[in-house]
């Protein structure tokens, strides 16, 4: 086993994809929630990614990701076998889990990847679980039996009814609400929009609410204050306070904004890089 | 014999308009001749003082009279007895402080060139014996950690393999270097040199993990009670950058100069076969008066801004940066605002910074410091 090595890669759908990663140091005290920044290689950015699970006694550890920006769409041309070239972590603060009865885990698209281990990962501490998961359709339904299996009940819903129900995931909530369904916590995890969208439910309904935060971030540690959010007012860092907080607190337009600062100078970039190489710098 | 002259002997630089259009290191090294001629200006005081001005106390007038002889290897042997870093130091130490600032020479016209000297000795040992094998110091059979491959970390870890500890130095990011590679551009001084400087370390035996968040993959508790050492020296850094808590800080366009200098200095954002983004604009003010401004400034220029600021609300006299760096922006072409203090950033509705509102400022009485205190004067826009 090499050092960051793709031990196991798996197509989810089209566009998302589970590795299995050799990262002995990172596991042994990765928990759910946890993220760590990786590097493809020696020309790549520095990413962050939340860590869909974590295997200690093999020492590796899973993400799952969206091939939606240039590192991601790297990583999609690297195959089992390949290596990263860094993996730091585990970085940011667990899932807090003590003293929570029933909980209900909102997962948007790609986010229910990242949903995926705090939900699972609080089922396992003995919380009980409910867990929506929304796409946009039937193609894009990622992990459905991993939820099944690992929470108590899974509610799923897409866009346009083509699986499960017809609704989007805030219906779904507002409904379950409605229905009596009692909860000392909603985390949600998705685009930003759609985590807006529930802690404002939450909000309403006087319940407490956690969303897990991306940002722009170098080093992960504090250092290059690059992933600072403003939450309650004040400024708060991802990586190191975070990356989940309370999510009424949040000042999500602002978060919407600064997450899409260096997206188009990145799809400029992209073009560039499928030209030049037909997208495949890392097997040159 | 000494040399009676005044001055110190000035070193070849890049040209200011070549070089803030490009990353390579500005200054360029005395010539041998050059740094027998310098060394020949040390009164060789018999009281040293400017070996207590040195925190490593490198053994200064004995290295330098090694110069004056032509003895370049004997003078690199003497400074490596107490500095681990010497091409690094030679650069960026603020030698105006330290050893410079209690030469003799000082009194009365320049210091002798102490920092220079140092960088010629250490370069012109890299290019005649860089090569060199190096063996392995002899173990005495403790091992000790190192928590940061900065500065601090480095050093460190120099002094303790020289007497004889196993080292192994843990560093959370990708490159070892700290600061050194991070924060201190390539311009002034190279990451090569960092490089060499580190490969002696390894050389000697240090072993050096990447990608090792201590603290949280590994605490400081299971160094010392699960992998063996007996002792552990946390050298992290500087830690959070401090912002000013003025309106406008998250707009899209501000950044920590951490932030901006990683990207560019880690990150290679200026040289275009890596991926990192970057932000570019016309005009660019940086806050700050030490060197990491400087940096961040110069860094600005050297990216393509028309016009860089630098705002600082003390004055000339105050300022922290080192005077070579200072001379050097203001060579590049680095505006410099004095006495002004930012109260406000300006920017459009989608969070586009359109300016900086600033407050002038006049000196008061001295503050705790010794310093006088920046107060406020009347307020004028700065766009």
């Amino acid at each position: 086993m090499k050092r960051f090595e793709i031990l196991k890669k798996r197509k989810l759908n089209n566009n998302i994809t589970w590795l299995v990663i050799s990262a002995p140091l990172v596991a042994r005290k990765a928990k759910p929630g946890q993220f760590i920044i990786l590097r493809t290689d020696e020309f790549g950015e520095r990413i962050p990614l939340t860590m869909a699970g974590h295997d200690e006694k093999a020492g590796t550890i899973d993400l799952i990701y969206a091939a939606v920006g240039r590192t991601t769409m790297l990583m999609d041309r690297m195959e089992e076998g390949d290596c990263f070239a860094d993996i730091v972590g585990p970085l940011g603060k667990p899932t807090h889990m003590e003293g929570l009865k029933k909980v209900c885990v909102v997962g948007g698209g790609t986010g229910n990847a990242l949903a995926y281990p705090i939900a699972t990962g609080m089922h396992r501490h003995g919380i009980k679980v409910d867990m929506i998961c929304g796409f946009k359709n039937k193609e894009l339904v990622i992990l459905e039996e991993e939820f099944r299996k690992g929470t108590d009940h899974l509610y799923m819903v897409t866009d346009d009814g083509s699986y499960g129900e017809k609704a989007f995931t805030t219906d779904k909530l507002k409904q379950l609400i409605s229905e009596g369904h009692v909860y000392d916590e909603i985390v949600a995890v998705g685009p930003p929009i759609m985590m807006k969208l529930v802690c404002q439910l939450a909000k309403e309904h006087g319940i407490a609410c956690v969303a897990s935060l991306t940002a722009y971030m170098i080093d992960g540690t504090g250092m290059c204050g690059g992933c600072r959010a403003i939450i309650g007012g004040e400024n708060k860092f991802v990586c190191v306070d975070g990356p989940e907080f309370d999510g009424t607190l949040v000042d999500w337009d602002e978060l919407i904004r600064r997450n899409a600062y260096y997206a188009q100078q990145e799809a400029h970039d992209r073009a560039h890089v499928c030209r030049l190489t037909g997208g495949v710098r890392y097997h040159d | 014999m000494i040399n009676f002259a005044k001055q110190k002997n000035p070193m070849p630089e890049q040209e200011a308009n070549v070089r803030n259009h490009n990353f390579q290191e500005v200054a360029l090294g005395y010539s041998p001749e050059a740094a027998v001629r310098e060394a020949m200006r040390c009164l060789k005081c018999r009281k040293h003082p400017c070996m207590d001005g040195c925190p490593v106390m490198v053994r200064i007038p004995e290295f330098i009279e090694k110069v004056a002889q032509g003895e370049f290897e004997e003078a690199y042997q003497i400074i490596r007895k107490t500095s681990s870093l010497p091409a690094i130091c030679g650069r960026v130490c603020p030698q105006e402080t330290q050893c410079e600032g209690r030469c003799v020479q000082a009194t009365k016209g320049e210091p002798v060139a102490i920092g220079r000297l140092e960088r010629f000795v250490a370069d012109w040992h890299g290019a005649n014996y860089g090569d060199e094998e190096i063996l392995p110091a002899k173990s005495n059979g403790h091992k000790v950690a190192v928590v940061g491959a900065g500065p601090a970390g480095l050093a460190c870890a120099g002094d303790m393999v020289n007497k004889g500890y196993e080292v192994t130095v843990y560093e959370s990011l990708h490159k070892t270097g700290g600061v050194l590679v991070y924060g201190i551009p390539q311009f002034r001084l190279p990451k090569e040199i960092v490089a060499a400087e580190i490969a002696q370390l390894e050389a000697k035996g240090v072993r050096f993990v990447t990608d090792a968040l201590i603290g949280k993959a590994i605490t400081v508790d299971e160094l010392m009670s699960q992998e063996g050492f007996e002792s552990v020296f946390i050298g992290t850094g500087a830690g959070l950058p401090a912002f000013m808590n003025i309106p406008g800080e998250n707009l899209l366009e501000v950044c920590s100069a951490n932030e901006y200098l990683t990207r560019i200095n880690l990150m290679k954002a200026y040289l275009e076969e890596y991926d990192t983004p970057i932000m570019r604009a016309e005009r660019i003010a940086v806050v700050g008066g030490g060197n990491v401004a400087m940096d961040a400034a110069r860094c600005a220029k050297r990216m393509g801004a028309k016009e860089v600021s630098i705002i600082y609300r003390r004055s000339a006299e105050e300022i922290p940066a080192r005077a070579e760096e200072i001379h050097h922006a203001v060579e590049e072409g680095i505006i410099f605002r004095y006495l002004t203090n930012p109260v406000a950033i300006k920017g459009t509705p989608e969070g586009h910074v359109t300016g900086i509102e600033c407050v002038e400022m006049e000196l008061g009485e001295p503050d705790a410091s010794g310093r006088r205190r920046p107060v406020e004067k009347r307020i004028h826009g700065l766009s």
